[in-house]
């Protein structure tokens, strides 16, 4: 393992122009009383990796399931390489099928074999022909390890490999971003890295990634800054170096001893 | 030995209505209640699957609409359903509507198969939406994130494996469906139930004739379950828990 | 279109519909659903008894029963209950039996098979180590059933219990096969008599699905109050 402050993803340091995603003063309420997301603001490079952390309840997961609109908020703008994600007459799925999302649990459908899991939304949604949408299928599930697996279903693979398709699945619409939220959690111990290699190898190439996870080596060895959340804000928005040096707000200190002593 | 076929031989007689045999007066009764039961079913499927649906779609107005569809339909005797459609509705169209509807061949028969399709439909509206609903909030999240239209989301992901979810209770449903269909005899139709009682009334031989018509339907209900037992097996998923 | 309804028709039944139809209706309703319950009771216990050839007999007469439509089980009980009491008391020929003892006789049999599989399913969901439990304190099987399982069973299963005992509510109108004067019976018959059927059965639909979605909208709430004992 390299040194904790290196960043190798250099691409994000070369990018200029607009973000990919940009978020400004989003807030969300579930009742008039409790609020869920308080001003959020924040943006990703291209390029960039951003790890999202906080306690739990703290409004990180609700953060990034606005980005494609799968939580609607009720104030503040978000836009995805320009488009406004709260825009009436934004076209969502088409919008959505340009960001890879990847869930705590997976989420595979279980109907399907795995080969059709990465295919269904291609054929739909891109409306790519079969040939085309099995050969992309075959070389990312050759990516994530699996190639053998395609013909069989969900419920016959384990967690791990379950998410390693999840991923592959979400690479398969060649998003410009991709957003990861908890993709570790449901996990056994065991499976976790082989999980977070894949997502490492993902970070290297230069995915734009914002991931919303409790695994701090994750952080340390590819993220380019670190969001701190608590309470629905945005607490701490800084670099990895930074963060992980010298953590201003008590509320982060704290969550950091905690996390880093397990 | 003779007198068991003694006791059978009521069913080779010519039967009063001069048709044939009483064995064939069964057999046509069993013949409309497989016919007003496959038309029941495709009703009670087609509109139990749209209302469903609608029970499960974010809009409230739909959302009600669907819910008083069912509240109706499952709050009100079958029977009275069948009365309803065959004695009230022509009344209540305009006159020249309703004597039409009066006129129409076996209109008993058609009144009970989609009366009853209807009254169906409204138990397989409810098992399909407590399914769809059952089912994990991320699946349609996970269909929503790839860029799938509702439209796409239900078809490709949540019905397919919401039926699968509801195979087992739509299979009584069926069962409930084939037995329920000896209503129609209250409004003249000579569906099984009815013509065993027919076979009675001009035979007196009531224990023979309802023995009768109670081992078909045994033997009905037997084969159904196997067969749809068959097919739940059949499209099991892989790697997914089903009952044996 | 409602030019011509006949309100007065409704109000002039007012007194027989209720006082008589809705009151057989009723009666012969609740007493099946607590005849059901007990008989579908001993079914359940001994589908779960081990005992051979108990769960044989219980599964055989659920199974049977539950495979065959209400009306020809109607049909049947008619015919048949006669002849029973005849063969009971002696007598040289079928005894004619009040019709609404054979119609409780045959819903309470019946309607005792779907119950039985709503207490079965109840005393399934118990956890394994109540019955344990009740047995290492000292409790005969008798005991531990009667206070301790079927308690339990009978409180997480009376929204479903209800439930069905609506469902019967609605089934006790096949009666009219029979022409017995149950409510839907009395409307047939009075709306034959002055030929204002449309007046009669709108008026019945309505009743009944009063009476239903009360009922139902009753048990939804008592289930969102009753937390399942786990």
């Amino acid at each position: 393992m390299t040194t904790a402050t290196t960043t190798p993803n250099s691409a994000a340091k070369q990018s200029s122009g607009a973000p990919v995603i940009q978020m400004i003063g989003v807030s969300k309420w579930y009742t008039p009383e409790f609020q869920v997301l308080d001003a959020c603001s924040t943006s990703v490079q291209k390029g960039e990796v951003v790890v999202v952390c906080g306690p739990s309840g703290s409004g990180k997961s609700t953060l990034i399931k606005c980005v494609n609109a799968l939580e609607p908020f009720q104030q503040g703008d978000i836009f995805v390489e320009g488009v406004q994600v709260n825009d009436r007459a934004t076209n969502l799925p088409k919008l959505r099928s340009r960001i890879g999302m990847v869930f705590q649990n997976f989420e595979l459908f279980p109907h399907l074999t795995i080969m059709e899991n990465l295919t269904l939304a291609q054929r739909k949604v891109l409306k790519r022909g079969k040939d085309e949408a099995d050969a992309k299928a075959r070389k990312l599930l050759q990516r994530v390890g699996l190639s053998d697996q395609a013909p069989k279903y969900p419920g016959q693979l384990s967690g791990g490999q379950q998410q390693r398709v999840a991923i592959a699945r979400a690479l398969a619409m060649d998003p410009v971003a991709m957003l990861f939220d908890e993709p570790t959690s449901a996990l056994d111990p065991e499976m976790v890295s082989e999980v977070l290699d894949v997502m490492v190898e993902l970070a290297r190439e230069g995915m734009t990634m914002m991931v919303v996870t409790h695994e701090m080596g994750f952080a340390r060895k590819v993220a380019n800054r670190v969001i701190f959340m608590d309470k629905g804000a945005i607490v701490e928005d800084v670099p990895t170096e930074e963060f992980f040096g010298s953590p201003r707000s008590e509320r982060a200190q704290l969550f950091l001893s905690k996390i880093l002593s397990h | 030995m003779d007198k068991i076929v003694d006791w059978f031989s009521i069913f080779w007689q010519e039967s009063a209505e001069g048709t044939g045999t009483y064995a064939y007066t069964l057999l046509l009764g069993l013949q409309l209640t497989l016919e007003i039961s496959v038309i029941a079913a495709v009703v009670a499927f087609v509109m139990g699957s749209i209302v469903g649906v609608c029970r499960t779609l974010p809009s409230p107005l739909v959302r009600r609409l669907s819910g008083a569809y069912v509240e109706f339909f499952r709050n009100i005797p079958l029977l009275v359903q069948l009365f309803l459609w065959y004695f009230v509705l022509p009344e209540l169209l305009p006159r020249d509507i309703g004597m039409w509807l009066k006129q129409v061949p076996h209109s008993n028969f058609y009144t009970a198969a989609f009366g009853l399709g209807l009254f169906t439909s409204s138990r397989v509206a409810v098992q399909l939406s407590a399914a769809i609903t059952s089912m994990p909030r991320g699946q349609k999240m996970a269909a929503t994130a790839l860029g799938l239209t509702t439209r796409q989301s239900y078809t490709n992901v949540l019905l397919p494996m919401a039926y699968r979810i509801v195979f087992p209770p739509l299979t009584s449903e069926l069962l409930n469906l084939i037995k329920n269909s000896s209503v129609a005899l209250t409004i003249g139709v000579a569906e099984l139930t009815q013509s065993a009682r027919n076979m009675d009334s001009y035979t007196f031989q009531t224990f023979q004739a309802f023995t009768a018509a109670t081992l078909i339907y045994l033997v009905l209900n037997i084969t159904i379950t196997a067969v749809m037992r068959r097919i739940e097996h059949g499209v099991a998923v892989p790697g997914m828990l089903v009952a044996k | 279109m409602f030019s011509n309804f006949d309100f007065q028709v409704i109000i002039d039944a007012l007194p027989y519909l209720f006082l008589q139809g809705m009151v057989f209706t009723l009666k012969l309703t609740l007493l099946a659903a607590i005849f059901g319950t007990i008989f579908g009771t001993v079914l359940a216990l001994m589908r779960l008894s081990g005992v051979w050839p108990l769960p044989q007999i219980a599964g055989a007469y659920v199974n049977f029963v539950r495979s065959l439509p209400l009306l020809l089980v109607i049909f049947w009980f008619f015919f048949l209950v006669p002849f029973i009491a005849q063969k009971m008391v002696g007598s040289p020929r079928p005894i004619p039996i009040d019709p609404f003892l054979t119609a409780l006789i045959t819903f309470s049999l019946f309607e005792a098979v779907f119950f039985s599989e709503i207490m079965r399913a109840g005393i399934q969901s118990l956890p394994k180590g109540q019955v344990a439990a009740g047995y290492a304190l000292g409790l005969s099987y008798t005991q531990v059933m009667r206070r301790i399982v079927l308690p339990q069973a009978f409180r997480n299963m009376l929204p479903v219990l209800l439930t069905q005992t609506i469902v019967l509510f609605q089934d006790t109108s096949l009666v009219y096969v029979l022409s017995l004067n149950d409510f839907l019976g009395i409307a047939g018959k009075i709306g034959q008599r002055d030929g204002r059927l449309t007046e009669m059965y709108i008026f019945a639909a309505l009743v009944y699905f009063l009476i239903s979605f009360a009922a139902s909208q009753a048990v939804r709430r008592l289930q969102a109050h009753t937390a399942i004992i786990r």
